[in-house]
């Protein structure tokens, strides 16, 4: 996974509490001291194969205390919080809460990291939230290729999708929809751009 | 005629997979002289010693034949159940099939033929077979331990606890061993200090144990229950019977800079000195090599330099002129506690399969010191009252590096094996560190973390997550002087990333190697060693204590890298190995050693040349008068191992193994 070509040069007696380590360990009462590179994590991972970094590899550079290839990887966004890490973990780690708490970083942060497609997806995913209270999944397909301007990528698939009942073509708002709007502002939650 | 019993055993499927066991058991019943022959699954087992035994009784056998395993695991059981059944013991004898036939081959009707043959191989040898009796030899019920560290205190005092008589040898002016320089100790911190000094203190005090501080053995003769030692007493310069202890000797030497073996060269002593202050016994001893009366002597001065010694003690016990002494002790047993010594990265090697590392400076980089100095740079009683200082400046190191593996699983620098406790006390040493600099880093290169023990791996993590020490998985590839700072340059295998750090200070896990001296002294003992030094145990697994030579016994670092818990463990071994060979009188053996036919002895001690293990004794006949007749060889009965070589060389026949008489092996291999 090694692509820098400076040397790590672990700084001088780096105290504990300024590392990422130690932000993690602030936000989710996680210390990742406590990982010893089993890879089980990895290796149950159903995302691992898109992954630049894998979960184990996430962990290894947060104990190197490599924080700006952590944040601006790609793997952190990847993750679908299946939670099979977390389960898996024979030392009762939870890596899948640690990647949530390293996008909030980068959130927070420098939201500029997040990968453009990425955030249009979460971001026309949480639109369709908003509006119907479900999923209208052409909606969805429509706003993230405007948003992300990968137009033409998957159309081949739409036929079958529809043949299988599986792409509707109106959207179905739920009857509750106004707690879900109470819920966004609640959050008040920003949009990501 | 004789009457022989046949028995073949399946070995559950060990034997019976590749052997058709029935069919060797139906051949063998037609031998001429076997009345009986069965196959049964599990001969050893209750049900198949019962076979046995009945068969002896039914069939009035006069030889018992047991195909089976090695007679190395069974033999004293089928011999047992014979003799329970009334037939001499040497009556009874196996044949291996197991690891000589159905572990070895594949093919059945092959396999089968050839486990016929070695048990008629057996049959016919035992027609032969007389019966024997166990010979009795006294014993001494005295033991020796040799190394005063803590497996050779834990020896003896479990030996004289035990009722037995101990003499306990150490060749430093003072028990204690490295424990005595370690800060605390692995896996639960305590103090090492604390533990070990009381266990010192009964040593010097029990009233069954003769402790000879700063000697060594010199000769040993003799044979278990019988040895004869010679041992050197070095001359302390100083009248033990006199000295007190007060020290105003040590306070008085002005001879104060010499680098100090306790403090591993980090802090000074005297010429005239007690290694550490808790020193059992606690009489100094003097350096003659560094004592100014001493070199002045060596010029030839005329006039006595110094002297301050002797004339600020008031008993008059210091003697320049005292000599080594010698004394003679006879024991039973003999226990080898010699310890370890640490591997040294230097250039120059102790031997020629060793390598120092040129990559790490060969030693000459400040600041770069080994395990045995940081635990001294820990201990409060050390030379900085327990601060963690660079020996160059005296400043606090905050990144300090460790580095395991130095030496150890190398095979460029001669040595494969893991020394073990390194890694255990690496994490002790990050705790150490943690506790006493706050706001310092500990990194760590490790090639694996080897924590099997009660405890052991919970300690590493208790390093890695409460001490934050940063374990990077990678060799170091060097070592250089940086400014005032050791630049480290590794890899961590892990992220693959590579790893440069700039330290204050780096701590090498040197390798544990045997006791400079070692050999010679497994020589004197006739004990094997092997290509590093480390003493060999009889069996790895069954015999771990116990040596090839009977009565000798290895406890701690001297038989392979071993921490506390393991030294103890083994030197407790040793003594309940002692004590139960203490139990009897009289020492019962197999009998299965040479005899001299003392008609046809012609007395050219043929056999004594070429015995390996000095059995072989000279005997006067005499006639009634008491006129000499002739000088023949005779077999001490206690130290022949049975090897056969004189039986091989005596050119008249008149020197045999009982057991293995010309006449029983010919007829074996006649029947093949
Ligand atoms: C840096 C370091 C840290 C350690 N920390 C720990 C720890 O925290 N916990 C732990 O369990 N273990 C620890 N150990 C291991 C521990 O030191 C050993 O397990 C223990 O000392 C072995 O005891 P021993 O009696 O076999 O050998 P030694 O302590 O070496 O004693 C051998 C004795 O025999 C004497 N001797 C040698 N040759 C002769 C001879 N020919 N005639 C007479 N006497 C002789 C020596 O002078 C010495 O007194 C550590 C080791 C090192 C290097
Ligand atoms: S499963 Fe747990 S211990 Fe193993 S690598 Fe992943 S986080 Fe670390
Ligand atoms: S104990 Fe650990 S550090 Fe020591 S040699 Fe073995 S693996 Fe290496």
């Amino acid at each position: 996974m090694s692509t820098s070509s400076q040397p790590l040069a672990l700084s001088a007696g780096t105290p504990h509490n300024r590392s990422l380590s130690a932000q993690i360990l602030d936000v989710t009462g996680l210390d990742p001291a406590r990982c010893y590179q089993c890879g089980k994590c990895s290796a149950g991972c159903p995302m691992a194969s898109e992954m630049d970094l894998k979960t184990h590899e996430i962990i290894r550079l947060l104990q190197l205390d490599m924080r700006e290839r952590l944040l601006a990887s790609e793997s952190i966004w990847m993750c679908l919080t299946c939670e099979t890490c977390t389960t898996r973990c024979p030392n009762v780690f939870d890596p899948a809460a640690v990647i949530d708490a390293l996008r909030e970083i980068v959130l927070r942060e420098n939201p500029g990291l997040v990968p453009r497609r990425i955030s249009a997806f979460h971001s026309a995913f949480l639109d369709q939230i908003r509006a119907n209270g479900r999923v209208f999944e052409f909606g969805l397909v429509a706003s993230y290729k405007l948003r992300s301007g990968a137009l033409f990528a998957d159309v081949d698939s739409v036929p079958g999708m529809l043949a299988r009942g599986k792409l509707a073509l109106a959207p179905r708002r739920i009857e509750a929809i106004q707690d879900i709007r109470r819920i966004f502002e609640q959050c008040a939650m920003e949009r990501p751009r | 005629m004789s009457r022989i019993g046949v028995f073949i055993c399946h070995c559950g499927e060990n034997i019976g997979r590749t052997v058709d066991c029935a069919q060797v058991a139906q051949a063998m019943g037609e031998l001429p002289g076997v009345v009986h022959s069965v196959d049964y699954k599990y001969m050893c087992s209750d049900p198949g010693q019962a076979l046995i035994k009945q068969a002896i009784k039914e069939h009035n056998l006069d030889g018992v034949v047991v195909g089976a395993c090695s007679p190395h695991m069974h033999e004293k059981t089928f011999r047992k159940a014979a003799a329970a059944a009334g037939l001499n013991p040497y009556l009874c004898e196996m044949a291996n099939i197991r690891e000589h036939c159905s572990w070895i081959h594949e093919d059945r009707a092959e396999a089968t033929e050839k486990a016929k043959g070695l048990v008629r191989f057996i049959v016919e040898k035992i027609k032969y077979n007389r019966p024997l009796s166990n010979i009795f030899i006294p014993v001494n019920r005295r033991a020796l331990v040799i190394g005063g560290g803590i497996a050779g205190i834990q020896a003896a005092l479990d030996i004289a606890d035990g009722g037995r008589e101990v003499i306990l040898v150490e060749k430093e002016s003072s028990i204690g061993g490295h424990m005595s320089q370690l800060s605390e100790t692995f896996p639960t911190l305590d103090c090492s200090q604390c533990i070990l000094t009381p266990r010192m203190v009964e040593v010097a005090q029990h009233p069954r144990i003769k402790l000879l501080a700063y000697s060594e053995v010199e000769s040993v003769d003799g044979y278990i229950g019988n040895f004869e030692v010679k041992i050197r007493q070095k001359a302390r310069s100083i009248d033990v019977s006199k000295c007190n202890g007060c020290g105003e000797c040590t306070k008085n030497c002005p001879n104060k800079k010499i680098p100090s073996e306790f403090e591993q060269g980090l802090g000074f002593r005297t010429a005239i000195y007690v290694p550490f202050p808790q020193a059992v016994p606690n009489i100094p001893v003097l350096d003659r090599d560094n004592c100014a009366l001493f070199k002045g002597r060596a010029k030839g001065v005329k006039k006595q330099v110094c002297g301050k010694c002797a004339t600020v003690c008031g008993r008059r016990a210091i003697d320049f002129d005292q000599q080594d002494s010698f004394i003679t002790e006879k024991v039973g047993a003999i226990i080898v506690a010699t310890g370890y010594q640490l591997y040294w990265i230097g250039k120059e090697q102790e031997s020629e399969i060793l390598h120092g590392y040129g990559e790490y400076g060969y030693g000459t980089i400040p600041d770069v010191i080994d395990g045995l100095q940081f635990e001294r740079l820990a201990s409060a009683s050390g030379p900085t009252g327990g601060k963690i200082l660079r020996p160059s400046d005296g400043k606090e190191p905050k990144k300090i590096v460790f580095l395991q593996c130095i030496g150890s699983r190398d095979r460029a620098k001669g040595m494969e094996y893991c020394s073990k406790i390194c890694c255990m006390y690496v994490a002790k040493h990050t705790m150490l560190y943690h506790h006493k600099v706050h706001d310092g880093k500990a990194i760590v290169f490790y090639m694996d973390i080897r924590a099997g023990g009660k405890g052991y791996d919970e300690f590493v993590r208790r390093a890695i997550e409460e001490s934050h020490a940063l374990y990077l998985r990678g060799r170091v590839s060097s070592l250089t002087r940086n400014g005032d700072t050791i630049r480290v340059q590794g890899v961590d295998t892990l992220s693959g990333e590579p790893v440069s750090i700039d330290a204050d200070m780096v701590v090498l896990a040197t390798a544990m190697r045997p006791q400079p001296g070692i050999t010679s002294l497994a020589q004197k003992l006739s004990v094997s060693y092997d290509l590093h030094g480390f003493l060999n145990e009889a069996h790895p697994k069954l015999r771990p204590v116990e040596t090839n030579t009977a009565g000798i016994f290895v406890a701690g670092a001297c038989q392979a890298p071993r921490d506390i818990p393991d030294s103890v463990a083994m030197a407790s071994a040793t003594a309940s190995k002692v004590l139960g060979l203490f139990s009897n009188e009289q020492l019962e053996r197999e009998p299965l050693i040479a005899r001299v036919d003392r008609q046809t002895c012609t007395g050219c001690f043929h056999c004594e040349r070429v015995c390996p293990y000095g059995a072989v004794e000279r005997f006067e006949v005499k006639d009634r008068k008491g006129n000499l007749i002739k000088v023949i060889a005779e077999v001490n009965q206690g130290v022949c191992q049975g090897c056969g070589t004189c039986q091989a060389t005596c050119p008249s026949k008149s020197i045999e193994l009982d057991g293995f008489t010309d006449e029983q092996i010919f007829a074996a291999v006649n029947a093949l």
